[in-house]
């Protein structure tokens, strides 16, 4: 009952902004509300079900984002022919390297083994540079305006969702593999530094995806407006049902949108309930609630911790690979930690930690206010500072300031829910 | 071996160049990063403090060291405007007491409005960290809504210590070696406070209180101490702390609260990498970070020109890492040692 | 244990939070005052019931006395609140019902803090030293709450525990189990206290450390300072008790002397193994 009227009250506020906004906010709203409960969904499932404390979300975010580059963009053949090749070679050698430093540490005796590491990892390092770096130069001195990377593989866009989820899965492993197998669990801190490292790479690396030059113009799963403005019968259509063929257009692609977003939404809503329900969420639970007595009854723990927060990243690449399509570009200089783990963690702490409905509900409800405080602020501030003369630099202040309005009022938010509702909205069972 | 190239000087055997390689060193590696590690120390030590004895790691550690240097900043502006000076020294310096009180009476205040509560309830530290990230979220708001996002430069002292242009004529070395002022602040008012830190820890009463209450709160409860007052004492120390260590780092860079914001990893990174509840490891781990962050993001090409014979001098940057990977450093550093020593380098010295 | 509306989920990230050290207590809260309550024991918790936090009740109308150069044990099977009691006495959980006096005094509402400044020194069965901190470390806060000169008070432990003397430089806890309980009484006598209160002392120590600790109790309590223990070693407590309480599921089922109640049959067979 309660889940259901929550659920109406977001509704309702994103049907309100549609008719005193425009449709075009409440879509714009919904499709991010809708992304947003999908990462919501990826946390809760770490911080809820196994008490996995993931402060790196942007960088999972962001890898899905990668992730869009990598596989929908054309290959730039230019650039492969430049140094493509060569950069992969580096790469590979990268990895040999790290392998071989953690083979030789595993299988050498203890006397000689810490020289012989690191005389491999220095010497892999410089010999990954002297291969990556003219390499590295050649492709990005092609047509540096344009391209200078190397391009994707071409593919469909809606298969790098699925890529988004496994490129955040395979780096939430090796993470997951370093810090939780670790004598002592160090998550946080390992996330949160990965994260910044992975936000680093893409806006260094401008072979891989322009680096801070952006990539623009990424495919999309749905028709473009011109095109549809351009087509006799969709202006007919437009006109049957009062809407003017521009506004029409742009609320067809956000309504496309809207409804992939939908479908994803729901199939990762059933799969994470089915799971909650199986054996295997029954013992995830168990083990969160006394792990000690797990262990004793032969669970793995470091071993089903590791399941779950790969799980969990890969939602949140899915998530962030959908966003960067919705964005229909790639800007790694907008990943920010406050906007893509704080406030996700805001989400599913508000929505209601263990309760995958409670992250969604959560996810809408706090990207709708993250979008509308600013609006409320300025009016609020607008009659606040009625009373002032016009010109004063107080009332300039404040009136500029409203945009910083946000954060506050999300940390009010997270702070007033912690203590009065300490479970959350939709509290777990 | 062609013997037009042996001919001149003969470059890395000449003891003038190896002192040029020794100036050049200090001047982009040694002096930097000295300075930017004992910022690095002194917010690790307030996080430090925090975990040992409120148990908890605080998100909002950066933003309170941003609004801590937003007061200073703003009571500096205050002292400027009635022409009060420090002169040589910047008048920031005279604004840090008012900026300490006034954080702390804001760190104070939220301790009793928030916090408090959670330590009534005997929540776990986990939510702590939880309600610390609300916390972050409010204070950053706060000091982008007052002072704004953008970079403020509030450093009137004098700029050098010693110029490179002074230093060269006065030794007559090729390589300059400048010395800011505001680092040469940073290092000798880094000293004065950790100093005074460890003697209240270690030798005042209040202080023994606070490291009997980080070991071992019921005892320290039967043994007549008011955890509260525990508790007052170590977020006044970790406001001053904050401060400090934030208006230092604006003094010798800028501030700009977003940055402040990012601070928070490399001074977790020092604090674990030191063992988390051990001022003595926030130290050393703040100096640890700070030299291989500087260290491995210089371009070595200067260095190595003096020291290496014209034959084997390199043709690039010698630059391990490019600057934007600084991050990168302080984690990599913090995972080799986890590996190592799961406690961080000074297990079992807890405040 | 992770439930509860503030739980940690099983979380074990050490990077953020601090294992080990967090209180358990949830003492009476500070600011209440006592009244004068002139008559009886020299220290009584009577007809108490309480328990932890939100929890249910684990004491039930339960009363615990001591008299001046007395010893009082309370001995009783697993779980029946024999540590619980005391930590009520101390002000380490809040009472629903009853009261606590001390010399003439009505004390229930004083938080732990201002009961050790009344002169109640307690010695918890575990964690009871500071383990990081030096063996004089470890005795000067014990004396915390004095503000004379305590040189006198630390001579007369060191003379009762002349291994601490020796090892005063030392981090406690690295020191033998034995040592570190002599600590832990050594500590509590910093205060000069109206009434020691051991929780267990015998806890985990060998038979003969076990009765080289009953001796200095003994001691102890010789001095004139009265003595309340915890004692699991029901046999041996009895034997140099004064008074003893037995304590079943919350309530008192048997009192009298460590005579009276060594001799009872039903006490020999439910706790003394026939």
């Amino acid at each position: 009952m309660r889940t259901l009227g929550l659920f109406a009250l977001v509704a309702a506020l994103i049907i309100a902004t549609g008719v005193l906004q425009s449709w075009n906010s409440a879509l714009i709203i919904l499709n991010m509300g809708l992304v947003s409960a999908i990462m919501a969904l990826g946390v809760n499932l770490q911080w809820g079900l196994a008490g996995l404390f993931n402060v790196g979300v942007m960088g999972f975010v962001a890898l899905g984002g990668l992730a869009v580059v990598l596989t929908s963009v054309a290959p730039v053949p230019e650039a492969w022919a430049a140094g493509g090749w060569r950069v992969l070679a580096a790469l590979a050698l990268g990895l040999v390297a790290i392998v071989l430093s953690v083979v030789a540490w595993k299988r050498l005796p203890r006397g000689r083994r810490g020289l012989a590491v690191a005389l491999i990892a220095v010497g892999g390092f410089f010999l990954y540079r002297a291969v990556l770096d003219p390499g590295v130069d050649a492709v990005e001195a092609v047509n540096p305006a344009a391209t200078g990377f190397l391009g994707g593989l071409g593919l469909p866009v809606l298969l790098a969702w699925p890529v988004g989820g496994l490129l955040a899965a395979g780096v939430a492993w090796v993470i997951g593999k370093t810090a939780l197998g670790l004598r002592s669990d160090y998550l946080a801190i390992a996330t949160l530094g990965i994260a910044e490292i992975i936000i680093a790479v893409m806006k260094n690396e401008d072979w891989l995806a322009r680096g801070v030059k952006n990539v623009i113009g990424l495919p999309r799963p749905v028709p473009y407006e011109v095109d549809l403005q351009a087509s006799s019968s969709f202006v007919e259509t437009a006109g049957s049902l009062g809407l003017d063929a521009t506004t029409a257009s742009t609320l067809y692609v956000k309504l496309g949108y809207s409804v992939l977003f939908t479908v994803v939404l729901v199939v990762l809503l059933v799969l994470a309930q089915l799971a909650l329900n199986s054996p295997w969420g029954r013992m995830m639970r168990a083990i969160r609630d006394n792990e000690e007595a797990a262990e004793a009854m032969g669970k793995d723990v470091t071993a089903r911790h590791l399941q779950i927060f790969i799980l969990g990243s890969a939602l949140c690449g899915i998530a962030g690979a959908m966003m960067t399509t919705l964005d229909g570009q790639l800007t790694p200089s907008s990943y920010q930690p406050l906007r893509y783990t704080f406030l996700v963690w805001v989400m599913v702490i508000v929505g209601g930690s263990g309760n995958n409905l409670g992250a969604v509900l959560g996810g809408f409800l706090i990207w709708f206010l993250w979008v509308q405080v600013e609006p409320i602020g300025q009016w609020v501030m607008g009659i606040v500072t009625s009373g002032m003369a016009d010109g004063s630099a107080i009332k300039a202040h404040l009136l500029d300031s409203v945009q910083h309005m946000r954060l506050l009022t999300m940390g009010v938010i997270l702070l007033l829910v912690l203590r009065f509702a300490p479970r959350g909205l939709l509290p777990e069972r | 071996m062609r013997p037009a190239a042996r001919s001149g000087t003969e470059r890395g055997a000449d003891p003038m160049d190896a002192l040029n390689a020794l100036v050049a060193l200090a001047n982009f590696v040694l002096i930097p990063a000295m300075a930017y590690g004992s910022q690095l120390a002194l917010g690790a030590l307030g996080v430090t403090l925090i975990y040992g004895i409120l148990r908890f790691s605080n998100f909002a550690h950066g933003d309170t060291m941003a609004i801590g240097t937003m007061i200073t900043i703003l009571v500096t502006w205050g002292l400027q405007a009635l022409g009060v000076s420090l002169s040589p020294l910047p008048t920031a310096l005279l604004a840090i007491p008012f900026g300490i009180a006034g954080t702390a009476l804001l760190v104070l205040g939220t301790d009793r409005l928030i916090y408090r509560f959670y330590r009534e309830q005997k929540a776990k530290p986990v939510i702590l960290v939880i309600v610390s990230m609300g916390v972050m979220f409010i204070y950053n708001g706060l000091t982008r809504f007052v002072i704004g996002p953008n970079d403020q430069d509030f450093d009137d002292g004098t700029r050098f210590l010693i110029s490179a242009r002074d230093f060269k004529a006065m030794t007559g070395l090729d390589e300059g070696l400048a010395l800011k002022s505001t680092q040469a602040i940073t290092v000798v008012t880094a000293v004065i406070v950790v100093a005074l830190l460890f003697w209240f820890l270690n030798r005042t009463r209040t202080g023994k209180s606070m490291r009997a209450y980080s070991d071992n709160e019921d005892l320290a409860l039967l043994s007549g101490i008011n955890p509260e007052r525990v508790v007052t004492v170590t977020w006044i120390i970790v406001s001053a702390l904050a401060v400090v260590a934030g208006t230092l780092y604006g003094l010798d860079k800028s501030f700009k609260p977003f940055t402040y914001f990012q601070l928070l990893l490399p001074i977790f990174a020092s604090a674990i990498v030191g063992g988390l509840g051990s001022p003595l490891g926030a130290i050393a781990g703040g100096f640890i970070i700070a030299f291989s962050e500087v260290g491995i993001t210089y371009a070595w090409k200067k260095v190595a020109t003096y020291l290496l014979p014209e034959a084997l001098e390199p043709s690039g940057l010698v630059q391990l890492m490019s600057t934007d990977y600084k991050f990168a450093v302080s984690f990599v550093i913090l995972i080799i040692v986890l590996l190592f020593r799961p406690t961080g380098l000074f297990k079992g010295k807890s405040v | 244990m992770s439930g509860g509306d503030y739980g940690d989920r099983g979380n074990r990230d050490l990077s953020i939070a601090k294992p080990g050290g967090m209180g358990e207590a949830r003492p009476v809260r500070e600011g209440g005052h006592e009244h004068a309550a002139p008559g009886g024991p020299f220290l009584i918790g009577e007809a108490m019931t309480g328990g932890y936090g939100r929890g249910a009740d684990i004491l039930h109308s339960c009363t615990i006395a001591v008299e001046r150069g007395e010893i009082a044990v309370i001995v009783g099977p697993n779980g029946a609140g024999k540590s619980t009691a005391m930590k009520a006495v101390f002000g380490m959980l809040n009472l629903r019902e009853g009261s606590v006096r001390l010399d003439g005094e009505d004390i229930t509402e004083l938080s732990p803090q201002a009961r050790v400044r009344k002169g109640m020194g307690f010695v918890p069965q575990t964690h009871n030293i500071f383990t990081s901190m030096t063996v004089e470390e470890n005795l000067e806060m014990g004396a915390f709450i004095r503000d004379d000169d305590f040189r006198g008070t630390m001579a007369q432990v060191y003379d009762l525990f002349p291994i601490l003397k020796e090892k005063r430089r030392q981090a406690a806890g690295e020191l033998s189990g034995g040592q570190r309980q002599q600590v832990a009484v050594g500590r509590a006598l910093m205060t000069q206290p109206k009434v020691l209160m051991l929780d267990e002392p015998t806890a985990g120590v060998s038979p003969i450390v076990m009765d080289e600790l009953f001796d200095r109790i003994i001691e102890v309590a010789r001095t004139g300072l009265p003595v309340l223990m915890v004692e699991q070693n029901a046999r041996q407590a009895l034997e140099i008790a004064d008074k003893a309480y037995v304590l079943v599921q919350g309530r008192n089922a048997h009192t009298g002397t460590g005579k009276e109640l060594l001799a009872d049959d039903e006490v020999r067979r439910s706790f003394l193994g026939g």
